[in-house]
Formats: structure tokens, C-alpha cells, sequence
């Protein structure tokens, strides 16, 4: 007997439903990269090139990429979970990162090896294809659809079917800017009123039967300058959803801004114009669209219900008794779904990183505990493992410990968002990433995550006046810039308050600006002065909300009021004083702003 | 251009080697603690712990453990590990260097071996001392000051085989990042002949030029490189066996990725 006959595979009962990859743009990538190395293919169209492939630039230096691997609707199977872990190792720093958005990264990839990313990827259905540049970026859905007591239907299908429905279609390979479609479940979980288009599932009783469609919202995002958006009209069948699509994108590819590049999202559109304007454009291209199509265009919307089952388990290890943490962990990292016996379990990452290790774990985790075989990525960075059976919890948290994936914490205000920042942004001012870090160590040490009146809010942190890291939305935002005492310079934030993403979203009002290394403490001075105030079925979301919108009537009434305490906290000290202040964070050497270009708009 | 380069064998796959044994035509060394060996190994396997060797691994020392492993000029060696491929792989080239011509690596570690479920052992075998000759390959070393004045030719490339997060925070100037995870393809030590030609190719990493690898402290990383290299036909590779270690030690200059803090992006 020879070694070949003994070799065997491990086969998942799960396997991805579609192939996202061609394995042909591997080789396209590598020759274009030999000719642009050579000097034969211009810089600009060897950049706009590059980010269509999903391959964006890296702070200060040519030599390394990001590579943008997109998760459509989040769904991620065993498989794609060990190819990135083998990636991230021979390709990466051996982590990888998760996005605001359902992609996962790999940072500091040398430019020659990201088509060997590509080969590696189509072995596993996955690609990063139009994951940056002009084009519809990742199809997003909530991390719950499927799952979510309060939404109508399972908007996953839709997200899938207009994923590949736009991906290298001609008509979105050289749109103004990227172009973003957010699906949800219900008004709660959200992100629908801040991105291009958002779309929530709805059910509408027509002439007796059930008709789906969606509630559509256009021209919201988050930016320089942000705006939420409006509702296009009461309900939109689903037959309309890819006419609608189509209208949308065609009025923004006819008359978005191609020339100003910090004004060409969709979102500028529609405020120069006006909603009303652009409303009836889009309704009146809506209804060319239906009537013009030469072909009957679909989506190919396969609804087929996933399988769902229980995977056998041999023993239990743990013999039923909970190791410590268990409780806290349950109560901040997991939801019931409206499939009775079965929780949703989250995963919190400090900032979306995780390590080759981990992603190992992951995949084999999904085996053991999912009972639809895969998992979901979700909109704060991180990952979410849904049908675990409430039998099958203490093991699975057990688990977890021994991958270092059982933070607590993970539906709650003590898990921040961070985007890259300084450790590999061409844009940022500051170490973002290592402050949401920092923020997510201290308020677990302080028990924050367990505090019931902190978990509907959210701290969300970006680099940069660019709203990478959302801050605008949250209910304690931030983004960095630098700060001056004479001659010295330090990290700086301007911090936000007020921020919405629910059904109810809203921009945060600004406050004031915090230096790094006291952004712990004001945001403690916060939370202190909430609890000194609140009353008794308050939350510290629903005290800020009254505060920014005037209608607060205890001692601290405004915005103002909140500054002129927190003021004495954000005084920075001299160097000689506190040298540390000087330094941001994961630096040892002082701080001084510099950045390279942007490709957000390139 | 004429290409006269012949098919090198860098490593013995694991049926020739199961063969091979039941015939005792080849010499299998085990590079692993010599508890880990004691315990079980492959069936006729001698032990030669990489520390032993790296205790002392001049020339005459070398010649004396190779000898004493019973092996001589024309016996066949094939090296294995249970660390990817890296410690065999610095055993192998130090046999290289003081003359053996005819040694290889096991194409899998010996975890895989044992989970395929292969034949092991625990008896050590008896061998019977040879005498092998010395003629001192000194082509496939490359030193500190050899590296030094080479570094500066045009067609000379250097390589560091360490982690990416390694590499950006220091490095020796000039040299290109090939983590050595990137060698290896699932089971397998080293990639498939094509892969690596490919992944080399595009790395701009082929032709004539002369290849310099090296790691963090005793060429184990870089001499698994130093075997990649060979496998896919370029045969001009030099161990920078004292590494990164050494080149700290004697103050030569060295560079960092400047303005980015990429090690807050690590999870670890």
C-alpha cells in the first residue's frame, strides 16, 4: 500500500453555496504587477488596477498591500477560516483583521505575493475582486438574518443575489466612487439609513396575500462630511429590488461627481440635489429600467433554506459544570434566535484581529457547535456563530477559552470599533486601532460589559476625519488628528456625542477634543456623571439622546454642559511633566502627524 | 541561453523512503530531542538533536557525528523533523557542506507521518562506524563579511526568511522578506516544484543571480529557503548560517519599516 491511499480528506457537511473567485485574475494580477514593476503601465491605472482587485495601498511604503477579502452577506464556511489562517501566516503578519463591513484583511502583504493570495482564495470560493476602487463594494447583511425575532423575513438571499448579480458586471466596474448596499433584519440592528443603499425586509398585505419587498433607504454614509438617508417610498416589492438597484446606480454613474474626489459619493448627490429631485429621478429611471430591459433581468435569489443540524456530539468534556465567566459571557455575548433552543454566539476581537491560530480555532468550532455549519461576520469587527443549541453552550465556551476567543463583552459598549489607523493607513493621524484596544482591556477589567445600562451604546473610534472606524454613529465617537502645547505635539480626538444607527439615526453632535491618553479617563467621567443624573430606567444611549436633543432637564442639560466638566481633564500637561502624554499609543518615539495619500477616491 | 542545470533531487517522498528502509539502502537521520526520538521514530533512524550538532559544528566535529552515524561518501541521507522542514534542513546543508553530495529531506514532517498512520519504531538501531571524507563546500556558506562586500553587487539577492512582523521591524538593508511559512504547501515541507517557481518568479527571485538566505539565529528558517531555492532550479543559494543573530551582535547596520505601528495589527 503507497501513502496515497492512506491520505484522506476531511469533508464539511457544509460547503459554500457560491463561488465568488476566478482563478484567471490571479495571473492577470501577477503579469500586470511584472509590467508595472518594469515601468510599463502607468501609476494611476496601475492604482485604480490594483484597488478593482481588492488590493489597497499601505501606509508610507509601495512595497505592501492590504488585501481586502470580501465575505458576502458575512457568510463564512469551516474551509475559507483555514485557507485565511494559512494565508495570513505566509502572506501577512500571521493575523488577520475583520472590517467594519464583512471583509477580512491581510495587512503588510509584499504587492508581488497578493495574486498568489488570489490563487489561494479561488481554492476556496472566496475574492476580494471590487472589494476596493470605483465599484459595489461587499454586500452586506445583518449578522442575524435568519435568526432575528423581529425581522419579517431572511433578507440573506437578496443580499447573496445582488452580490453576484453586480460583481464584475460592466455596469459597475468605473462608477463616480464605491458604491455600498447594507441588508438587515429589522430596524434595531441596522445600518440601513448610513450607506448608499440599506434595505430592510417588510411584508405588506396586497389584494389578501403576503407580498416581501423592502423598506429602501438611499444616499446616507459616513465620510468627511456624513448624512443619513431617506426612504425612497413606503415599500418596495421585491420584484422592484434589482430595478431599483439598477435605476439607483445608473443616476449615480450619469450624474455623480467624477472630477471633486472628496465630494463624489452618492450621499453629496442627493443633498446637492435635493431628496425630492432625486427621488423622482430615481423612481422615473426605475420605471425605464423595468420597461427597457431587453432580456428579463432577475436576481437569482435562491431561497432554498439552509440545513439545519445539530452536529453529533461524543461526550460532553466539561461534565455540565460552567468554568468561570461562563454566566457574564452568556449574558453579553449571546441572543436567542427566534428558532426555539438555538442562541446566536458572538465573538469579540480587540479591534477585528485575530490570529492564524484563531482562525484555525473558528473553523473548527463551526464544525463542532453550528448547526448550519458556517458563520456570520458582523458589522463591529467581528464574528458571529449562529444555531449553537442552549445544550451545547458550556462546551462551546469552553471551547473558545482555550483559544483565547471568549471575551466577554461582545454585545456591549466595552467592545470598540477601531479602524487601522497608524499600523498601516496612509491616512490616519493616529493609533485608533490600539486605542480601541486599550479602551476594550480597561472597561473589561472594570466589569463595564456586565453594566445593563451601558450595552445599548457604542464607542466607535477612527484615525482620521474619515469615518473608517464610524464614529459618527456612535454614542461616544471619536477620531484623531494632532494636538499642541508650544512646541510639543500629541494625539488628539474629537470626541462625539449622540450618534445613532437604529431606526432612529442620527449624527453625533461634537464636544470636545480629548488628547490619547485621556480618552479612558473622560469617557469614565462620562459614564460617572450618567449615573449621578439618570434616571431610574435610563440608559446612558437614552440620557445622551435627551442631552443632544434638548430635552434633558436635570443639571446637565446640553452638550455644553458635558464640555465644561470634562475641559479640566483634557488640559495637557508639559512634557517635562508627563512625557508619556506625548507619546500615542503603541509608540515609543514623540508623536508628530504624518501622512501618505488616501485611495479612498483614487 | 543554454541551460545546462540538471533535475535536483531536494526531497524523498515518502513511499521511496518506506521502500528504501525496508531494503537498509539509505541512512534516515532524526533531528528532533532525543527524548521525543527514544520514544519513537521512524524504523531505522538515527539520532543527530539539532542542538548536539549546533553545540559545535565546525568542520572536524561534523565529520566526526557523521561518522559516527555510519554514514560515508556514497551512503544515501534523508533528514526529517517534526518543525516544517527548517532544523532537517540545517542538518541536511551542514552534511552538504563538509561533502556529502547525496542528501535529502523527508517531503513531510514526522507528525504527519505518525497521523498517516506509517510505520514507527522505538528500538535504536546498531550502525557501525564509517569514514566519510572532507571536501568543504564553502560556495553554499555565506559569512558575515562575505555577505558585507556581496550585498553590494547588483546580482546578488538577499532573503530573510523570518516572520513578516520581524522583518518590518528590523532588518539587514536590501534583503526581501519570504517568510518561511510561505515555503511549505499543506503536508508537504516544500511547496510543488511549479508553485515555487512561480511564487520565486513573480518575487522577481530567478536566473543566475547569486541567493543569500538568512534568519533570526542559526539558519534553520532560511536553510529550509536555502532548499526551496533548489527545488525550483536555482542552484546559486548561500546560507547566511550565523543570520540576523550574529549581525546584530558585530553592530552592522540594519533599517526598520518607519511612521507605522504594525504591530498593533497583531492579535497575538
Amino acid at each position: 500500500m503507497t501513502v496515497s491511499d492512506l491520505t484522506h480528506s476531511s469533508i464539511d457537511p457544509v460547503s459554500p453555496k457560491i463561488n465568488w473567485a476566478r482563478i484567471d485574475e490571479a495571473d492577470n494580477f501577477a503579469e500586470t504587477v511584472k509590467l508595472y514593476r518594469q515601468g510599463k503601465y502607468d501609476e494611476a491605472s496601475f492604482r485604480r488596477f490594483r484597488l478593482q482587485h481588492g488590493a489597497y495601498g499601505t501606509r508610507m511604503t509601495s512595497d505592501y498591500a492590504m488585501v481586502r477579502v470580501k465575505l458576502p452577506a458575512g457568510e463564512i464556511y469551516p474551509k475559507q477560516f483555514e485557507k485565511l489562517s494559512q494565508l495570513s501566516e505566509q502572506y501577512s503578519i500571521g493575523s488577520a483583521h475583520f472590517s467594519t463591513r464583512e471583509n477580512i484583511q491581510l495587512h503588510w502583504v509584499i504587492l508581488e505575493d497578493v495574486s498568489e493570495i488570489f490563487r489561494s482564495l479561488a481554492e476556496v470560493g472566496l475574492t476580494s475582486r471590487e472589494a476596493c476602487g470605483n465599484s459595489v463594494r461587499n454586500v452586506m447583511c445583518s449578522p442575524l438574518s435568519g435568526v432575528c425575532c423581529d425581522e419579517k423575513f431572511d433578507s440573506t438571499p437578496y443580499a447573496l443575489a445582488t452580490a453576484k448579480f453586480f460583481l464584475r458586471n460592466p455596469m459597475a466596474q468605473s462608477l463616480p466612487r464605491k458604491f455600498k448596499f447594507n441588508f438587515t433584519c429589522c430596524e434595531k440592528h441596522g445600518m440601513v439609513r448610513m450607506v448608499d443603499v440599506g434595505l430592510i425586509p417588510e411584508i405588506q398585505q396586497i389584494d389578501g396575500s403576503e407580498q416581501k419587498g423592502f423598506k429602501i433607504f438611499l444616499g446616507g454614509g459616513l465620510g468627511n462630511k456624513s448624512f443619513v438617508g431617506h426612504q425612497l417610498e413606503d415599500f418596495t416589492p421585491e420584484e422592484d429590488l434589482l430595478y431599483t438597484s439598477i435605476a439607483v446606480m445608473r443616476i449615480f454613474d450619469r450624474l455623480g461627481d467624477r472630477k471633486n474626489l472628496a465630494r463624489n459619493r452618492m450621499r453629496y448627490l442627493v443633498n446637492d440635489m435635493g431628496w425630492e429631485k432625486f427621488q423622482n429621478l430615481v423612481l422615473k429611471e426605475r420605471a425605464i429600467v423595468r420597461a427597457t430591459q431587453s432580456v428579463v433581468t432577475r436576481l437569482k435569489v435562491d431561497t432554498t433554506p439552509n440545513k439545519i443540524k445539530r452536529p453529533l456530539k461524543i461526550s460532553d468534556e466539561t461534565g455540565g459544570s460552567a468554568p468561570d465567566g461562563y454566566a457574564r459571557w452568556l449574558k453579553t455575548n449571546t441572543i436567542k434566535q427566534k428558532q426555539s433552543d438555538y442562541r446566536s454566539v458572538f465573538i469579540t476581537l480587540e479591534a477585528g484581529d485575530i490570529t492564524s491560530n484563531q482562525l484555525n480555532a473558528l473553523a473548527d468550532v463551526i464544525r463542532e457547535f453550528s448547526s448550519e455549519g458556517m458563520a456570520r461576520s458582523g458589522f463591529v469587527q467581528n464574528v458571529a456563530l449562529r444555531y449553537v443549541h442552549e445544550d451545547d453552550l458550556i462546551s462551546l465556551y469552553s471551547k473558545l477559552i482555550q483559544s483565547g476567543l471568549a471575551k466577554s463583552g461582545a454585545l456591549t459598549m466595552t467592545t470598540p470599533i477601531g479602524c487601522s489607523g497608524t499600523t498601516s493607513c496612509n491616512l490616519a493621524l493616529t493609533n485608533s486601532h490600539r486605542l480601541a484596544k486599550e479602551i476594550q482591556r480597561k472597561f473589561l477589567e472594570l466589569h463595564l460589559d456586565e453594566d445593563e445600562d451601558l450595552t445599548d451604546s457604542s464607542i466607535k473610534i477612527s484615525g482620521c476625519p474619515n469615518s473608517c472606524g464610524q464614529h459618527g454613529i456612535a454614542t461616544i465617537g471619536f477620531f484623531g488628528g494632532g494636538g499642541r502645547l508650544g512646541k510639543d505635539m500629541y494625539a488628539n480626538y474629537q470626541m462625539s456625542l449622540g450618534g445613532r444607527f437604529d431606526g432612529e439615526t442620527m449624527l453625533g453632535q461634537t464636544c470636545l477634543r480629548v488628547p490619547a491618553k485621556r480618552v479612558i479617563p473622560v469617557i469614565l467621567k462620562i459614564i460617572e456623571l450618567f449615573k449621578e443624573n439618570k434616571k431610574s430606567d435610563d440608559t446612558l444611549k437614552s440620557w445622551i439622546h435627551r442631552i443632544v436633543n434638548d430635552s434633558e432637564d436635570s443639571e446637565i442639560k446640553s452638550i455644553n454642559d458635558i464640555k465644561k466638566i470634562l475641559e479640566p481633564l483634557v488640559v495637557p500637561p508639559t512634557k517635562d511633566d508627563d512625557p508619556d502624554f506625548y507619546l500615542d499609543y503603541g509608540s515609543d518615539t514623540s508623536y508628530h502627524t504624518k501622512t501618505g495619500k488616501g485611495e479612498c477616491a483614487a | 541561453m543554454c541551460c545546462l542545470t540538471q533535475s535536483v533531487k531536494i526531497t524523498s517522498d515518502i513511499d521511496s523512503v518506506r521502500s528504501e528502509i525496508r531494503d537498509n539502502s539509505i541512512s534516515v537521520i532524526d533531528v528532533r530531542r532525543e527524548g521525543d526520538y527514544k520514544q519513537d521514530h521512524i524504523p531505522n533512524s538515527v539520532n543527530l538533536p539539532l542542538a548536539t550538532l549546533l553545540s559545535d559544528d565546525s568542520p572536524e566535529n561534523v565529520l566526526k557525528l557523521v561518522n559516527s552515524m555510519g554514514i560515508d561518501n556514497e551512503t544515501p541521507v534523508v533528514v526529517y523533523d517534526d518543525t516544517f522542514g527548517a532544523l532537517a534542513s540545517r542538518v541536511a546543508w551542514t552534511l552538504e557542506w563538509i561533502g556529502h553530495s547525496n542528501v535529502t529531506l523527508l517531503e513531510t514532517t514526522y507528525s504527519n507521518w505518525k497521523s498517516l498512520g506509517l510505520e514507527i519504531d522505538s528500538k535504536i538501531p546498531d550502525v557501525s562506524k564509517k569514514d566519510h571524507s572532507m571536501n568543504l563546500q564553502s560556495n553554499i556558506l555565506a559569512t558575515s563579511d562575505y555577505l558585507e562586500s556581496a550585498k553590494t553587487r547588483d546580482d546578488v539577492i538577499l532573503i530573510d526568511n523570518r516572520e513578516r512582523l520581524n522583518y518590518l521591524e528590523q532588518h539587514i538593508p536590501g534583503a526581501m522578506s519570504l517568510p518561511y511559512r510561505t515555503l511549505a504547501s499543506g503536508d508537504k515541507i516544500l511547496r510543488s516544484k511549479e508553485d515555487m517557481k512561480r511564487l520565486l518568479d513573480n518575487r522577481g527571485i530567478s536566473g543566475d543571480s547569486e541567493i543569500i538566505t538568512y534568519c533570526g539565529s542559526v539558519g534553520t528558517l532560511s536553510g529550509l529557503a536555502y532548499y526551496a531555492l533548489k527545488s525550483a532550479g536555482l542552484p546559486n543559494a548561500k546560507l547566511y548560517v550565523r543570520s540576523f543573530k550574529e549581525w546584530k551582535n558585530l553592530q552592522k547596520p540594519t533599517i526598520k519599516q518607519e511612521d507605522a505601528n504594525y504591530w498593533d495589527l497583531s492579535a497575538e
